[in-house]
């Protein structure tokens, strides 16, 4: 095996070891709870006899670390029970909601994507410019406003005094893609425009950072033109740092989805994650949670991996 | 004036235009084809911001503030940007001094290599290739024709220093800039790489500026030498002339740093501290292997070797920073924990450090009074007036005025003054076995004197030993009493500094001795052959 | 003052926002026209002389809430920042000094917490321990103190990586020196520098924690809640909700505005 080979095959076993350190703290968290969970679903006046039933039908009487064997095996087959609040199996709730908020996500991150890592390209290339200045001033600005606030603004203008988008997200109503990209639209632009100002503003520091390394300067001493020096010099170096960044701002994305579909009544993954925690619907959180927590896990992994890649040190040396 | 390149009045500012610092003033420079200009200086003294200005370069924040700038007949001072990139690499070349670093991790050497010709149009890829192996067999880099298509990191710095040689002559430039290229490289590696930088510059008439601070490097190179201070020149003259009979007082003063010497010890010193099979590792690599040894009470010991010798491994270990897998410690014949955490007091008190870069060796949050009331509350336990007396009577023994010093924070200290701090914080704990780990190798050479004149007179009134780890000779043969001379983690030789110099007995401590440059115009020329005859003897045993 | 002079017009903007905030928060009782949680009139009542941002869903002075708001938004941001950050920066600078199996414990746990996106951790413990104020403040001091650690433990790293903090444990220092006297005077401004970034995240934090309704409860008045809790004017074209989350946003601005000059001073400062 290449050295190469056992780099990436322990960032990926790294991964899965955090995922399982992640679902057993979930599990343990539940387990230290004062009372136990059918206590605390019944309430204090529940009778000892309703309270025995109730706890062998969610299997409490069984030792932890059984049960939580037992939900781990669930899962990985797709299972992850009933939901305490409707009694629906968790994973028909998941499945539509899974690819609304994946629809909304990925929806942003190909408009914010591109976008961002090209201005954050531009700010570097000028910088203390004055594009590079205002950029900077806007971005913090972006960064510092909270989603809601981003969200009701847009809300106030595009939807409420133009007109042109609807307040609610209801992407179960639309009928054809257009349609789609229509009512979420105003979702989308606000996650569009929190993830471009933070990856605008990394992708910037990446490329200074590069810039400022003697094989620059060697280049241009060598009288190697502007643009090939940024394209053939730095780029392939700031690959490692970019792909860094874009995974943590589409990690992010997974995060600001939350807030976002809140404010729009948007029925994704958030808004039940919201819900459930209100309810106190352990099985939700713990599915959903254990979901939002894979996808960011997965991709700084995936990035972890992708920087290895492209970094022709750990590529050659076999 | 110089045919090829005339740098009238240059000046050099940095910072804000309206109180500028000045980088270079009032500097004047000429150059023929095929002449190699020496720039000479200490640190600070502006011979780098000359080179990159007579390429019309200046970094970041650097402006040409005035003077001229003529190469053949065209002003760099006021050049086009388009201009320059047309004549960077392709007539005037540049060489820096970290070639791991300069050049680009991402791509090939000969990627690298071929980019200017391509560039320039002045060969295809394929022509460019043939000449990369070509120039890269005249630079004698081992296997020519296959090295280029490794990456930097998987070349060594001498190579990758001779193939960016190579890549300043890839468009055969007019002129090629040389920004200190052997700093960074070991004293045996370093005759490898000037040998063939001075062939290639010679075969194909080059011109070179080639900038160093150290003096005898740029005697082998240079035909006339310009000695720099405080972004002035300071002289210039023929190389010869250079050496024989310097006139100004500052450029006599660098050539008499190599002066001093101590006078020889005479008769025999019991052992202080012994070393009995010490063996060290870092990760399963050896780094001490077996060493016996013992350091004399009273007298100095210089262990010297190139990087990766061992020699601050042997420091970690007496100083207890780092445990012996093997062996064991003695100090006056009884044995010292490995760790320093399971050392007692007296010990920790008796053997004091001296680190070599004084920047790093401070805390440089702490004022003067604050690095050096520390350690004499902490070891003497004193308080109060009596401390204070203490730190004043430290003060003059390191030759610093308490009244001055005492309150500055250890930022606003020349290099030379942290220095004396450091040695200050070793004494306050009145030890009587200092290491000294390459103290000097960060100073300039004039300060450099000064600290090794006061260690010298610090040994002579409170009676200390020292152990000197050092890779510079000129060093060793001022103050050592018996020198050690270390390779792969071994001991090579051990003697006296007289037998070791005059007559020493190994191939590789001939080697190292004839490595170290010397002030004589044929110095490089002999040092090759000694060093092609030593390799050979060394290889068959 | 001196230091003033040279600041940006961005950077003294945000020291007047700030400022203003602080002083707003701390005298709040005697600011406020009227009480925290009186009732002072009919439900979403417009703007007027009497009620400058009119009231709330369930009757309250808006503006009065602003002012009470201010204090216990920023007031648990700022406890929630100083506990994450004492205990992140000490346990930071201790598993750098420390090394091995300490070093690799504390790594490995902050790990864990930093492997979940903040909020989703913050929601799943909070569903776990019930919603409340302190429940809240430990949960987001316990996420926050990750990101601290990792700082400060690269940042003393670079220091312990120094001689004079070996020449320190060669003569015998004991831990909590080494700790005070030698790391933290050289990581200090860079913890400052963060402790303002962090400060943000944190307000910005509670205040979507507490707008979702598990941060914050009511009635205790805070500026993400209310914005929640007076949501639906949104939908009749009025901007009374877009106070409390403009509030929020103006004062993350400033923040952050004074962070970047002091960044951007502490380079200039070292070139």
């Amino acid at each position: 095996m290449t050295r190469l080979n056992k780099l990436i095959l322990s960032r990926l076993g790294l991964g899965v070891v955090t995922l399982f350190a992640v679902s057993a703290l979930m599990f343990i968290g539940i387990e230290l709870l004062p009372g136990d969970l059918a206590q605390q679903i019944l309430g204090q006046s529940a009778t000892p006899e309703t309270l025995a039933a109730f706890r062998a039908e969610l299997g409490l009487d069984l030792p932890p670390h059984v049960r939580y064997l037992d939900w781990l095996a669930g899962v990985v087959q797709g299972d992850f029970g009933q939901s305490l609040a409707s009694g629906r199996e968790v994973t028909d709730l998941l499945s539509t909601r899974l690819a609304n908020t994946m629809f909304l996500a990925g929806y942003a991150a190909v408009i914010a994507v591109p976008i961002a890592v090209s201005l954050g390209l531009l700010a570097a290339l000028w910088r203390n410019s004055i594009f590079d200045r205002t950029a900077n001033i806007g971005a913090l600005s972006a960064i510092s406003m909270p989603e809601f606030f981003v969200a009701y603004l847009l809300i106030l203008v595009f939807s409420i005094k133009l007109g042109w988008f609807p307040t609610l997200a209801r992407i179960d109503t639309a009928e054809s893609l257009g349609q789609a990209l229509r009512v979420t639209f105003l979702p989308a632009l606000t996650l569009i425009m929190v993830v471009i100002a933070h990856m605008m503003r990394m992708t910037r520091a990446a490329i200074i950072n590069v810039l400022a390394a003697p094989y620059i300067e060697m280049a241009r001493l060598k009288g190697v033109p502007r643009w090939r020096v940024i394209l053939r010099h730095a780029l392939p170096n700031a690959m490692a740092p970019i792909i860094n960044v874009i995974a943590l701002n589409l990690a992010y994305l997974i995060v600001g989805v939350v807030v976002v579909e809140v404010v729009f009544s948007y029925p994704g993954l958030g808004q039940l994650l919201v819900d459930a925690v209100a309810s106190r619907d352990f099985p939700v959180v713990q599915a959903v949670g254990l979901f939002f927590a894979g996808t960011y896990i997965l991709l700084n992994t995936g990035a972890d991996i992708l920087s290895i890649l492209s970094n022709p040190r750990l590529r050659q040396t076999g | 004036m110089g045919n090829l390149l005339t740098i009238r009045d240059l000046r050099l500012e940095a910072g804000p235009p309206r109180a500028p610092k000045v980088i270079l003033e009032g500097l004047d420079l000429d150059l023929d084809r095929g002449e190699v200009l020496g720039l000479v200086g200490e640190s600070g003294a502006g011979k780098s911001s000359a080179g990159l200005a007579a390429m019309g370069f200046t970094r970041d924040g650097v402006r040409i503030a005035g003077g001229g700038i003529q190469f053949d007949g065209i002003d760099l001072a006021r050049a086009s940007q388009g201009q320059l990139r047309r004549l960077h690499g392709r007539r005037i070349a540049y060489v820096a001094q970290s070639a791991a670093a300069s050049f680009n991790p991402a791509h090939r050497l000969i990627d690298q290599f071929a980019e200017g010709p391509l560039l320039h149009g002045t060969a295809d890829a394929g022509a460019a290739r043939d000449d990369a192996r070509a120039l890269y067999r005249q630079m004698q880099l081992p296997n020519p024709d296959q090295i280029g298509f490794r990456y930097p990191h998987e070349v060594s710095g001498g190579q990758l220093q001779r193939a960016m040689t190579a890549m300043a002559m890839a468009c055969r430039p007019d002129l090629i800039i040389f920004d200190e290229p052997t700093t960074a490289l070991d004293v045996t590696t370093q005759i490898e790489v000037l040998g063939a930088m001075r062939d290639i510059t010679e075969r194909y008439g080059t011109a070179a500026i080639y900038i160093t601070h150290d003096l005898a490097v740029v005697s082998q190179m240079a035909d006339r030498i310009t000695v720099m201070r405080h972004g002035r020149e300071v002289e210039t003259q023929p190389t010869q002339r250079m050496l024989e009979a310097p006139e100004e007082p500052y450029t006599r003063s660098l050539w008499a740093v190599r002066g001093i010497q101590k006078p020889a010890a005479t008769g025999s010193a019991p052992p202080l501290l012994t070393l009995e099979g010490a063996s060290a590792q870092y990760r399963g690599f050896k780094a001490l292997d077996g060493i016996d040894l013992a350091l004399a009470k009273g007298r100095t010991t210089a262990v010297v070797g190139e990087s990766g010798s061992g020699k601050s491994t042997l420091a970690k270990v007496i100083a207890g920073l780092m445990a012996p897998s093997e062996g064991r410690v003695l100090w006056e014949g009884a044995p010292l924990a490995g760790h320093h955490g399971k050392r007692d007091k007296r010990q920790l008190r008796d053997i004091q450090m001296i680190y070599q870069m004084a920047d790093t060796a401070l805390n440089p949050r702490h004022t003067v009074r604050e690095t050096l009331e520390r350690p004499v509350g902490f070891f003497t336990g004193l308080r109060g007036a009596a401390r204070r007396a203490r730190v004043r009577e430290l003060m003059e023994l390191i030759e610093l005025d308490p009244e001055e010093f005492l309150d500055r924070r250890i930022p606003e200290l020349s290099g030379g003054q942290k220095q004396r701090i450091g040695i200050a914080r070793a004494l306050a704990a009145e030890p009587r076995f200092i290491i000294c780990d390459e103290v000097t190798s960060a100073l300039d050479q004039i300060v450099a004197e000064g600290i090794l004149k006061l260690l010298i007179r610090l040994q002579e009134e409170l009676g200390l030993s020292y152990m000197f780890i050092t890779h510079d000779l000129a060093t060793v043969e001022a103050i050592a009493d018996e020198v050690v001379v270390m390779k792969d983690g071994q001991i090579i030789e051990a003697g006296a500094r007289a037998q070791i110099f005059e007559a020493p007995r190994q191939a590789y401590t001939r080697r190292l001795l004839a490595s170290v440059p010397q002030m004589d115009a044929g110095w490089l020329d002999r040092a090759r052959r000694d060093a092609a005859e030593a390799k050979s003897l060394e290889a068959a045993g | 003052m001196t230091v003033l002079r040279s600041a940006p017009p961005t950077a003294i903007f945000g020291l007047l926002v700030l400022s203003a905030t602080l002083l707003l928060g701390l005298f709040a009782p005697l600011v406020a026209p009227y009480g925290e949680t009186e009732i002072v009139g009919a439900e979403y009542l417009p703007w007027s002389a009497a009620h400058p941002l009119g009231t709330d869903n369930l009757g309250r002075d808006m503006l009065s809430r602003m002012i009470y708001g201010a204090r216990n938004t920023v007031g648990l941001a700022l406890l929630t920042t100083g506990i994450a950050f004492s205990i992140g920066a000490a346990l930071g600078m201790f598993a750098a000094l420390k090394g091995g199996w300490v070093d690799q414990a504390l790594s490995r746990m902050v790990d864990v917490v930093m492997a979940v996106p903040p909020l989703i951790l913050a929601l799943m413990l909070l569903a776990i321990i019930g919603p409340s104020i302190p429940n809240m403040v430990g949960v987001i001091a316990v996420i926050y103190l990750a990101p601290v650690f990792r700082l400060s433990r690269a940042a003393a790293m670079n220091v312990v990586a120094l001689d004079f903090i070996g020449a320190a444990q060669l003569r015998g220092e004991g831990t909590l020196w080494l700790l005070r006297r030698e790391i933290l005077p050289n990581i200090s401004s860079t913890l400052v520098a963060e402790a303002g970034l962090r400060f943000c995240f944190v307000f910005l934090f509670i205040a979507a924690l507490s707008f979702l309704g598990i941060g914050i409860q009511p009635p205790t008045a805070d500026w993400g809640s209310m914005v929640k809790e007076n949501a639906t004017l949104i939908t009749f074209g009025d901007v009374t909700p877009l106070i409390p989350a403009g509030a929020i946003a103006l004062l993350t601005v400033s923040i952050n505005f004074i962070v970047d000059w002091m960044l951007h001073r502490a380079s200039g400062l070292k070139s």
